[in-house]
Parts: structure tokens; C-alpha cells; sequence
């Protein structure tokens, strides 16, 4: 049996008094598409977090591809695989939006190849990349030109242009419409098919549904359920963190 | 190394008074800093502000100095009102403090100690008060007033903001609005007006902490700049908005300058304060996002 | 490709510069160029870190002076050339900046601003304490008369500090379409958006303020024999600090253009109101007019003399 790609062992994470994380542990293998979700303060942007480096666990190991974390920068994990987005598009807004993608081709791309990419295959690949978004025609604007739902996809374009083989989207989709949800989900089974695992943490059930092959829920800070996203959704607790009692 | 057991007592007491003064200087900075993480790079030009405005009605009026810090206390308030507003306006809103607040803080910091070379130039200024002559002695120990007042009324200083903060709803809100501006507006009070106040008050503080300045010793204009190093050394180290983590920071700043300052020279001093600062930002854990 | 022409224009002007005021045969010109030029590459040195990658650094004094007295301490051992000097100098600064930039650039941009506003004062201390240099009291350096091809070694101090000038700006203008360019930029804009896209952000930080402080340490070390008498308060003098952060803010941050017009601009009027006597004896008031415009202009044009004219040229090009 492949070892999982993803090892999350014994993370927590405390800010203060509070905490947000308490003793998580997750496999993700290869190749899957997990859905991850809970309320809002659940942790899911902090468990995030921890895995990419932007922040470090207080306690606990991440491994990823068989490799330990502990230690590495952002920047390490993103070479060597993990790409994220953020919940709140973060763009580079004193660059253009096909510029915008430049950067993780330029630091992420070239790096793993060791030598620098040619100019004509950055525009390229930046044209090909915001094409899958739908983003071709706002290549050369500026990010504050961008509607709300845009930057979002402007944000997964950016993540996707790491070529990484983990593809965490944290809440791609809030403010989506029906059509423009399903051309994501679309998207990202797509580049589930080529090999990309994905983590896909959303609060539109339907979407994580019809994606997931696996379900997890966090609820202030700790995992209450991992399993197949039918059982999980039928899961008591599960019902009471969402509905109440 | 041979250090004489009084001198060392000495200094050690003149460092604790001395931290004590440090203290009254940076608490402004606590809440400005600390609490509205708001970087006032230029509260050392509100006190020697201060400090100027006890000269010139000392030597005119012949008031007792800090009198007149506890006069102008309004006065400075309006002023960091004013600041406040013009800083909000210009950046916060825009949500672009970082790099050009710093430049704007800069720039005050510059045009002050600028003003005041302009105005009063670079003589040293210094007040005349019935307590800056006189040193208790306890054993061989001294006690000089001029540093033991300005402890004092600094640690009422203080204690007066802590009350403040902890007692009254306004300032209970000042505490909370760097926490969770949210629930304040939830608590009916319009988070910017508070933030202002508190701003408002922490340049106030310069006022009485000027007035203690020039009473420990002769001003210039360009004292200001030792005190950044200083100010901030404290504040992170005294754990950003704590009143007593600051008293304990800048008391230890104080002994350590002091006993510094008395074997090997006082002109080490600043060198001290940077030591301090270095120190702290290696102790202090953040990460790029990091608070 | 870019660069080559690039180099190739500013030496081209920098020659022609140089040759006009030969022409005009004026010892004074060179005096107060010198000074421009200087500011010059400080304000485009300073713009490497603050205007690419948005770290504020107040203490442009201390590796300045640095420099100098690096220039001062090694005359004093021997007597090399100025460009020998220089690579010292620059070398000394580039350590300096590079030992408070891994101790400090890790954790958020205002306690390295904080940490260089410190730096500074640190720095004085302990120069005024070292004797070897002359502490407090200063030390003097003897001016050679004449330089062999040029003559006045006014006009050669001059040429030094164009030289430079041109590296400056070539190197800044090298910068910004470049990959590091980018990387600098990200950082700038967002951080953590940054490292999250595999930018290394700790080793490029620490590349723009050795850079940055390598540039001022040479710009320091002619300083002496341009002087002859150097002593800390003028070498540490405030004006450093401010004009270099002021001409690239009032010049514009994001490109080589704005240090490079805000030097020109606010430093030969400086000059000129230093020579005219337009402030009466009080020197001070020249420099209150540079912090007044420096928040005049952080407030309101955020983006410089050049943002405002980029600003107009995209309106009439709309028509």
C-alpha cells in the first residue's frame, strides 16, 4: 500500500488562551479529493495554515510526500508541492493579473526546473491558465479591476499555476453562481483526473458533495468526523454542529 | 573587574528611578502602539514637546514644571486628537499604514525636532524647581529628588491609566477595539472614535512625561532620538499593551543603562538601548504575519 | 538587451554632463553636483528596499557614514585610491546590513524600520567613542591638490560620484523588469501571498538591504576628502535620514525615474537655497521644508511626482 501524501500527526495550535487547533490527525492519499468543513472559527483556515508554514504547530507533525515539514517556509512547501489559496484573495496588486500568476511560475516552477523559463512559455502558460478560469480577457489589468468573484478565480489560477500536487482551495467558490460553481468543480476534477489531490474546503454543501470522495468535518478545532460523505452528513454530531440541538 | 559594592548600589537605585521615568515615557507608546498598533515613531517629538512647553512656562511664569505637564495634559490631547485624525483619514482608511504611516511619523518626527532647533536652538534648556537641588541619602545610598519625584508621579501615572483602562466603560473599550472592533460596534461605540481617544491620550502622556524629562535633566532638541530605541525596546519587551510588563521592562532598561552609563561612560547608553531592542525581537516569537 | 542600452544612454549623458560643465568651467558647479549625485545614489539605493520591497530603512545615516569612516580609518593605515575605498566601504555597509536584516526580517516591516531608526543611533556611538577616527572631535583628510589628467580633484570627486550615480540606477533599472524584480514586488504587495507562491522572502529581503547598504557605504566613502574635516554630527546628520526617504517618495517609488527625479529636484534646491541665503542663516528651515513636503506628498500622492505624471499620460491617451 502507497503511503499517503499527506500526514497530518498530533497538530495543534493555540493562540493565547485559545485554541484553535486540538490534536488533529489526517491522512490524505494520493490522488483523493477531500472535502474539508465546519462552521465558521472551526479552524479549517488555521489548519490550513499549519500545513503550508504560514503558520507553525505548536505540537505535531506534517509529512508530505514522505517528507517532515517541521521547519520548512512556506516558500520550501510550495516547491515542494503544497499550493494553496487564500480564503480572502490576497492578489500582487501592484502587478497585472497574468503577472499575478508570473510569480509561482517564476519561483515554484523554474526552481524545480532549475534553470529559468523562457519568456514566450510564461505568457503561455499564463494565457492558458487564466483561460481555465475565464479570466483571459483581464490579463493585462491591474487586480483592483477585478470583480470580488474574479479574484477568487484569479487566487485558484494562481495557486494552480505552481503546478502543485496537493491544491488546497480555501473557499474558492463563496459568491459563485450556480453556472460559474459547477465550471470550478469541473475545473478541479479535471485536474484531480491529471493527478492534482485536492483538499477542497467550501460551505456550499452540494459542491463538496458531488467533489468529495472523502469528508471531514472540524468543529472548534478538533476532527468530529472522517469517513465517506454520505455517512459523514448522517452523522449525529455532525447534524448538531451545523443544526443545532 | 572590580566594581566598588556602593557605586554599584548606586546605580542600581538610580536605574530602578530611572526605569521608573521610562516607564511614564513609553506608556504612550503601550496604547498607541501596543494596543492600537498604531507605530507613533515620533512620540519621543511629543515629549520633548513637552519638555519645552515646562521650560517656557517655568522660565516664564515660574510655574513648577509638573504643573505644567498636568496643564497641558488637554492641550496634547487635542493635538493627538488632531494626529489621529489626519493619520486615519490619510492611511487607515485606505488600509495602507504600514510603510507610509511609518514615513508620516517620520516626517513629524523630523519636522519637530527640526522646529524646535528653529525655535529654540541647541542649547540645553533646563527648568528650576525646589526639588531638583536636593538628594535624600539612606546610608551611603542616594536618593536625588529630581530623580525620585519624576518616579514617583510616573508610577501615578500609571497606576492612573491602569484604572482607567480596567474601571471606565470608554476605556474598557479602548482595551477591547484592538481585539475585536466587532463586538464593540455591538456594543454601540463607534470603534474609530475610541481609537481616536486613545490615541488622543496616549500623546497626552508625552505631556507629563516631558515635564518629568526636564526635570531629571537639561533638554536638547535632538534627544528625542535616543529615546525611539528606547520606547520600543520597553514596549515589546514589556509584552506590548501590559502596564506592568512595561514598569518591569523599563525598570530593568534602567538598571542596566544605569550601571552601564557608570562604568563604562554615559555616552554607552543608547548603545544599551539598542542591545535590548535586538534582544527582544529575537526573543519575540512571530511569523510573517505574526502580531 | 534592455540593459545594455540602458548603460549605454547613461554613460552617454553622464559623459556629456561631465563635458558641458568642464565648459563651463566653474569649480562651484562640481561642488554642489557632487552633492546631488550623492544624493542620488542614496535615494536610489534606499528605493532597492523601500520603494521594490516596501521595508522602510531610517537609517540610511549609519551606513553612510559607515562608509566615510571606513574611508577615514583606512587613511589613516594607508593611503588608497577612492574606488579601493569604495569597494571597502561598500563591503563593510553590505555586512552591516546584511547582519541587522537576518536579525530583524523576520518579523514584520516596522520592527526593521524601528530596529534601522536604532541602528543609527547605535552606530554614532560608537564611532564617537572610537578615537582612531577622531571621535567626537572629528578628523581631518588632507585633499590632494590636483589629479593627474583631470587636474581639479574637485571635478575628480565629481566624476567618482556620477560614476556611481550611473551603476546606481543601471543596477536599480537591471532590477525591475527582472525575475528578482518580480520577487520584490511580490513581497511588497503581499508577503504572505508571496512565500505561499514559493518566493524565497527572507533571502531576497536580505538581498535588497545588503544592496541597499552596500550602494550608501560607497556613496560614504569619498565623503572625507570631499569634506576634509568629518566629524559624527555631520556625518550622521538627520539630513541623510530624511532625503533619502523624501526624494523617492516625492519622486516615485515603484521605478529607477522617481529617486532619480526626486534627487535632482530636491537636491538642487537645497542647493541653491543653501547658496542664495534664502533661509537667512538658518540652514534648519531647509530641511523642515523637505520633511513638510515628505508628509505633504505621503499623504496625499502616495505614488510621487511620477505617479502624477504616469496619471496624466493615461488620461490623454484615453482621448
Amino acid at each position: 500500500m502507497t503511503a499517503p501524501l499527506l500526514e497530518v500527526e498530533d497538530v495543534s495550535k493555540r493562540f493565547g488562551g485559545f485554541t484553535a487547533l486540538d490534536t488533529i490527525n489526517l491522512e490524505v492519499a494520493a490522488g483523493a479529493r477531500l472535502g474539508l468543513i465546519g462552521p465558521n472559527g472551526s479552524g479549517k483556515s488555521t489548519l490550513v495554515n499549519c500545513l503550508c508554514g504560514t503558520l507553525r504547530n505548536d505540537t505535531g507533525r506534517v509529512r508530505f510526500d514522505g517528507a517532515l515539514m517541521d521547519g520548512l517556509s512556506a516558500h520550501e512547501r510550495t516547491r515542494l508541492g503544497m499550493a494553496r489559496s487564500f480564503q480572502l484573495p490576497r492578489p500582487f496588486t501592484s502587478l497585472t493579473v497574468a503577472e499575478n500568476l508570473r510569480i509561482p511560475l517564476l519561483y515554484t516552477v523554474g526552481v524545480r526546473r532549475g534553470r529559468h523559463v523562457p519568456r514566450a512559455e510564461l505568457v503561455a502558460r499564463e494565457a492558458e491558465l487564466l483561460g481555465l478560469v475565464g479570466l483571459a480577457d483581464k490579463a493585462s489589468r491591474p487586480p483592483r479591476d477585478l470583480s470580488q468573484v474574479e479574484m477568487r478565480k484569479l487566487e485558484l489560477a494562481r495557486a494552480m499555476a505552481a503546478e502543485p500536487k496537493l491544491l488546497i482551495a480555501d473557499e474558492a467558490m463563496a459568491g459563485l453562481s450556480n453556472a460559474e460553481v459547477d465550471d470550478i468543480l469541473a475545473l478541479l476534477r479535471r485536474l484531480n483526473e491529471t493527478g492534482i489531490t485536492i483538499i477542497l474546503i467550501e460551505h456550499i454543501m452540494r459542491a463538496v458533495m458531488s467533489f468529495s470522495d472523502r469528508l471531514v468535518v472540524l468543529v472548534a478545532g478538533r476532527k468530529i468526523a472522517d469517513g465517506l460523505p454520505d455517512e459523514v452528513v448522517r452523522n449525529p454530531e455532525v447534524e448538531r454542529a451545523y443544526l443545532g440541538e | 573587574m572590580l566594581w566598588d559594592p556602593q557605586l554599584l548600589l548606586n546605580a542600581i537605585v538610580s536605574g530602578l528611578m530611572l526605569g521608573g521615568f521610562y516607564a511614564a515615557v513609553t506608556v504612550g507608546v503601550s496604547i498607541s502602539f501596543g494596543m492600537l498598533d498604531i507605530v507613533n515613531i515620533a512620540h519621543p517629538a511629543f515629549i520633548m514637546l513637552g519638555s519645552y512647553v515646562a521650560y517656557l512656562l517655568n522660565s516664564a511664569l515660574g510655574l513648577d514644571p509638573i504643573l505644567v505637564g498636568l496643564i497641558a495634559l488637554p492641550a496634547f490631547f487635542l493635538l493627538g486628537a488632531l494626529v489621529y485624525q489626519i493619520y486615519y483619514v490619510a492611511f487607515e482608511r485606505r488600509g495602507q499604514e504600514s510603510l507610509r504611516g511609518l514615513a508620516f511619523f517620520f516626517g513629524l518626527l523630523f519636522i519637530s525636532e527640526v522646529g524646535l532647533i528653529l525655535a529654540f536652538g541647541v542649547d540645553y534648556r533646563f527648568v528650576e524647581a525646589s526639588y531638583i537641588g536636593p538628594t535624600y541619602h539612606l546610608g551611603f545610598l542616594d536618593f536625588p529628588l529630581r530623580m525620585l519625584v519624576p518616579c514617583a508621579v510616573s508610577l501615578a501615572l500609571l497606576g492612573a491609566l491602569q484604572l482607567y483602562l480596567s474601571r471606565t466603560f470608554l476605556g474598557r473599550a479602548i482595551a477591547a477595539v484592538s481585539q475585536d472592533p466587532q463586538a464593540l460596534r455591538l456594543m454601540a461605540a463607534n470603534p474609530t472614535r475610541v481609537k481616536r481617544i486613545a490615541f488622543a491620550l496616549s500623546i497626552a502622556t508625552a505631556s507629563v512625561a516631558g515635564a518629568l524629562l526636564i526635570v531629571i535633566q537639561p533638554v536638547e532638541p535632538s534627544m528625542g532620538r535616543d529615546y525611539i530605541g528606547r520606547v520600543f525596546a520597553i514596549c515589546v519587551l514589556g509584552g506590548m499593551g501590559s502596564f506592568p510588563g512595561t514598569l518591569l521592562a523599563a525598570v530593568l532598561l534602567g538598571v542596566v543603562e544605569s550601571i552601564t552609563s557608570t562604568f563604562y561612560g554615559p555616552s554607552w547608553s543608547p548603545a544599551v538601548a539598542f542591545g535590548f531592542l535586538l534582544l527582544t525581537l529575537a526573543l519575540r516569537p512571530a511569523g510573517i504575519l505574526g502580531r | 538587451m534592455r540593459s545594455r542600452t540602458f548603460c549605454f544612454a547613461a554613460l552617454m549623458i553622464a559623459g556629456l554632463l561631465f563635458e558641458s560643465l568642464r565648459f563651463l568651467d566653474n569649480e562651484y558647479l562640481f561642488f554642489a553636483g557632487y552633492v546631488v549625485l550623492q544624493y542620488v545614489v542614496l535615494a536610489t539605493a534606499w528605493n532597492i528596499l523601500g520603494g521594490y520591497t516596501g521595508y522602510v530603512n531610517f537609517g540610511t545615516a549609519a551606513f553612510f557614514a559607515l562608509g566615510a569612516y571606513t574611508s577615514v580609518a583606512l587613511g589613516k593605515l594607508a593611503t588608497p585610491p577612492i574606488p579601493v575605498l569604495m569597494l571597502a566601504a561598500g563591503a563593510i555597509s553590505a555586512v552591516v546590513g546584511l547582519g541587522m536584516g537576518y536579525l530583524t526580517l523576520r518579523l514584520r516591516g516596522v520592527y526593521f524600520s524601528i530596529a534601522t531608526l536604532a541602528l543609527a543611533v547605535v552606530v554614532q556611538t560608537f564611532i564617537t567613542n572610537w578615537d582612531f577616527v577622531g571621535g567626537s572631535r572629528g578628523a581631518y583628510t588632507v585633499r590632494p591638490a590636483s589629479v593627474p589628467l583631470l587636474g581639479s580633484y574637485v571635478q575628480y570627486l565629481f566624476l567618482i560620484m556620477l560614476v556611481l550615480s550611473v551603476i546606481a540606477l543601471a543596477l536599480a533599472h537591471a532590477i525591475e523588469g527582472s525575475r528578482l524584480g518580480y520577487g520584490f514586488a511580490a513581497i511588497r504587495d503581499d508577503e504572505a501571498a508571496a512565500e505561499a507562491s514559493g518566493v524565497p522572502t527572507l533571502r531576497l529581503k536580505l538581498v535588497a538591504t545588503t544592496l541597499s547598504g552596500a550602494l550608501m557605504g560607497m556613496a560614504g566613502a569619498p565623503l572625507p576628502y570631499y569634506v576634509t574635516y568629518l566629524d559624527p554630527a555631520s556625518g550622521f546628520n538627520l539630513a541623510y535620514a530624511v532625503n533619502s526617504i523624501a526624494m523617492p517618495l516625492i519622486g516615485g517609488m515603484t521605478s529607477w525615474i522617481g529617486p532619480l527625479v526626486g534627487a535632482l529636484l530636491l537636491g538642487s534646491v537645497q542647493q541653491v537655497a543653501t547658496v542664495s541665503n534664502w533661509f537667512g542663516g538658518h540652514p534648519e528651515i531647509n530641511l523642515l521644508i523637505v520633511g513638510a513636503l515628505l508628509m505633504l506628498f505621503v499623504t496625499t500622492a502616495p505614488n510621487g511626482i511620477v505617479g502624477l505624471l504616469g496619471i496624466q499620460a493615461r488620461r490623454s491617451a484615453r482621448r
